[in-house]
C-alpha cells in the first residue's frame, strides 16, 4: 500500500484541523446544529441501558486496546525483518518473504481469522501432542488466534511500508557508516533503522489507525472486545441504532485520542529544515 | 483419519455434493458487490473531490465530516449502521410516498454499503490528485470560457489520473477485500458460504485455503491489469526509477 493510500484510508494527523482559522461563522452554525442532533439523539432515542452495561463496555475498550496494542508491537517487530530480507537478503530469504506479503495482503483479514480459528482450531485437537502440551489451555481459548492474525496482518502490510523506508535510506549514510568502521550490525542499529523508522513514521502512524480499524473483526472469533459487548447490547434490549452509533463514537474517540497522540511524537522528532 | 480430513479433494468439485459450485457462486457475488460498490464510491469520490476542493465553505465542512467519520470508524460498523439504517430509511421514505416496504435485496444494500465507504476513500484519493494537476493547465481551460464541468471532464479528470491510479488501485483491491465483511450481516458472499460449507463438512482448512486462494487469484488478476493500465496512464512521462 502507498503512502496516499494509508493516508487516504486512515484518519492521520495531518487531517486534524488547524487552530488558526478553525472558527469561522459557518462553523459556529454547523456546530450549533450538530449540537441540536446530538441532543436530539440523547433526549429521543433510549439510553436507560447504558448505566448497566458501563463497565463491561469499559473493559471491553481496554480488550480492544489490548489488541491493538499488543498485535501492532508484535507486528512491527516482525516486520523489520521482513522489510529488510525483501531489501537486503539473499534469494531464500527475499521470496518467502515476498510471497509471504502477497499472500496476506491479497486475502481478507476475516478470512485469515476464521481459517486460523476454525481451521487450525480443529486441526489442533486431533494431536495429542499439543492437548497435553503447556500451550493448549491457551489454544482452547480465541484470543490467541485474535492476535496471531491480527499481527500476521500487520506484520504483511508494514514489512511492505518497511521495505520502502529501507530502500529508501540514501547510501551515502550508510557509505559514510561504513567508513567511520561500523559494523555492519552496529550500522544497521545507529543508522539504518533508525532512518527508515524515522521515513516510514507518518505511514506507520496511519497502520496503527487503520489495525484499531481491524480489532473489531476478532469479537466473530468470540473475544468479547468493545463491539462484542455492543452486539450483546443489542441482542439483549433489540434496540438497532443506539448501541451502533455509541459504538461509532467511541472507535471515533479512540482514533482522535490516537492521532493526536501521533502528531504530539511526530513534532518530537526533530527534522532538518522543518 | 487426518487425511481425510484436509484433503477430500471430491468436497471442492462442482456438482452437488461437492461445494465447488457454491463456493464460485459466492466468488460471483463478492465480484459483483465489489464491482458495484466501487462504481458508486469512485462517483461519490469525484463529486467529493471537487467539492472538497471548488466547493463552497459549507460544503467543504460536510464533506470533510463524510471522509472523517468513515476513515475514523471500522468498516465492520459502518457496515452494521449503513445496513440497518440504509434500508430503514428507504423503507420509511417508500412508506412515507405511500409504495409500502419492499424487501432490498442484499446484493443492493451490499453495493449501497460498500459504495459509500469506499467513497470517502475516494474522495481523498482524488483529491489529492486533483492537486496534482498544475494549476495553469485549469487556468488555460478557464480562459477558454470552458464551463466548470467541461473543465472536469476535458483536462481534470483526464490530467490526473497518472496520479490517481496507484491510489485508485489499491482501493479496488480494498473493496474486493471488504466484501468479506458482508459476511457478518449475514450476505451469503465468499466467505461467508466458505465457512458454511467448512461447518457443514468439517474440512475447514481446505474450504478456507480455497477460498483465500480465489481471493488471491482475483488481487493478482486485477494486479496484472492495473499495471497495463498504469503504464497506458504514464505514457509521455518521464520514466521514473
Amino acid at each position: 500500500m502507498t503512502d496516499e493510500t494509508t493516508h487516504a484510508l486512515a484518519y492521520t494527523p495531518e487531517d486534524l484541523p488547524r487552530k488558526d482559522s478553525f472558527l469561522k461563522p459557518h462553523r459556529i452554525v454547523l456546530m450549533l446544529l450538530f449540537a441540536a442532533l446530538v441532543v436530539a439523539v440523547a433526549v429521543f432515542m433510549r439510553w436507560d441501558w447504558l448505566p448497566r452495561y458501563l463497565p463491561r463496555l469499559g473493559s471491553g475498550i481496554l480488550v480492544s486496546l489490548a489488541m491493538l496494542f499488543s498485535t501492532a508491537i508484535l507486528g512491527f517487530l516482525l516486520a523489520v525483518p521482513l522489510g529488510l530480507a525483501q531489501v537486503t537478503g539473499p534469494w531464500f530469504f527475499k521470496a518467502p518473504a515476498r510471497i509471504f506479503c502477497t499472500v496476506i495482503r491479497g486475502t481478507p483479514l476475516l478470512l485469515q481469522l476464521w481459517l486460523l480459528y476454525y481451521g487450525l482450531g480443529s486441526l489442533f485437537p486431533q494431536f495429542p501432542a499439543i492437548r497435553q502440551s503447556f500451550l493448549w489451555p491457551y489454544l482452547r481459548e480465541a484470543w490467541p488466534y485474535g492476535v496471531a492474525a491480527l499481527t500476521v496482518s500487520f506484520a504483511a502490510y508494514e514489512g511492505e511500508v518497511m521495505r520502502g523506508a529501507f530502500a529508501g535510506v540514501p547510501s551515502g549514510e550508510l557509505e559514510a557508516a561504513r567508513a567511520y568502521g561500523m559494523s555492519r550490525w552496529t550500522m544497521f542499529r545507529r543508522i539504518w533503522l533508525p532512518r527508515a523508522i524515522h521515513r516510514a513514521l507518518p505511514t506507520l502512524n496511519g497502520e496503527t489507525v487503520l489495525q484499531l480499524k481491524s480489532t473489531p473483526l476478532v469479537a466473530t472469533i468470540t473475544v468479547v472486545d468493545v463491539y462484542a459487548v455492543i452486539s450483546k447490547v443489542r441482542q439483549e434490549t433489540y434496540l438497532t441504532y443506539e448501541p451502533l452509533l455509541l459504538l461509532a463514537a467511541i472507535y471515533m474517540c479512540l482514533t482522535g485520542i490516537l492521532v493526536v497522540a501521533f502528531r504530539y511524537f511526530e513534532n518530537r522528532i526533530p527534522t532538518r529544515g522543518a | 483419519m487426518l487425511g481425510d480430513s484436509f484433503i477430500n479433494w471430491s468436497l471442492l468439485s462442482l456438482s452437488a455434493p461437492g461445494w465447488g459450485g457454491v463456493l464460485l457462486q459466492g466468488f460471483l457475488s463478492s465480484i459483483e458487490i465489489a464491482v458495484g460498490g466501487y462504481a458508486l464510491g469512485l462517483a461519490l469520490g469525484v463529486g467529493g473531490a471537487f467539492g472538497k476542493l471548488y466547493g463552497g465553505p459549507v460544503l467543504r465542512d460536510l464533506l470533510e465530516c463524510y471522509t472523517t467519520v468513515v476513515r475514523a470508524v471500522p468498516e465492520l460498523v459502518l457496515i452494521l449502521l449503513l445496513y440497518y439504517a440504509g434500508t430503514d430509511l428507504l423503507n420509511q421514505l417508500l412508506g412515507a410516498i405511500g409504495v409500502g416496504a419492499v424487501d432490498i435485496s442484499g446484493l443492493v444494500a451490499g453495493i449501497f454499503v460498500i459504495g459509500v465507504v469506499q467513497g470517502a476513500y475516494s474522495t481523498e484519493v482524488l483529491r489529492g490528485a486533483m492537486k496534482a494537476v498544475p494549476a495553469g493547465q485549469i487556468e488555460a481551460a478557464r480562459a477558454y470560457g470552458m464551463s466548470p464541468l467541461l473543465v472536469l471532464r476535458r483536462i481534470t479528470l483526464p490530467a490526473m489520473l497518472p496520479y490517481a491510479i496507484p491510489g485508485l488501485a489499491n482501493l479496488w483491491l480494498i473493496a474486493t477485500k471488504d466484501t468479506a465483511l458482508l459476511a457478518v450481516v449475514g450476505f451469503s458472499e465468499l466467505t461467508l458460504v466458505t465457512r458454511q460449507a467448512a461447518g457443514a463438512t468439517k474440512a475447514y482448512l481446505l474450504f478456507f485455503c480455497a477460498a483465500g486462494a480465489l481471493y488471491l487469484a482475483l488481487t493478482l488478476v486485477s494486479n496484472v491489469f492495473i499495471g497495463m493500465l498504469e503504464r497506458h496512464a504514464r505514457r509521455g512521462f518521464a520514466e521514473q526509477r
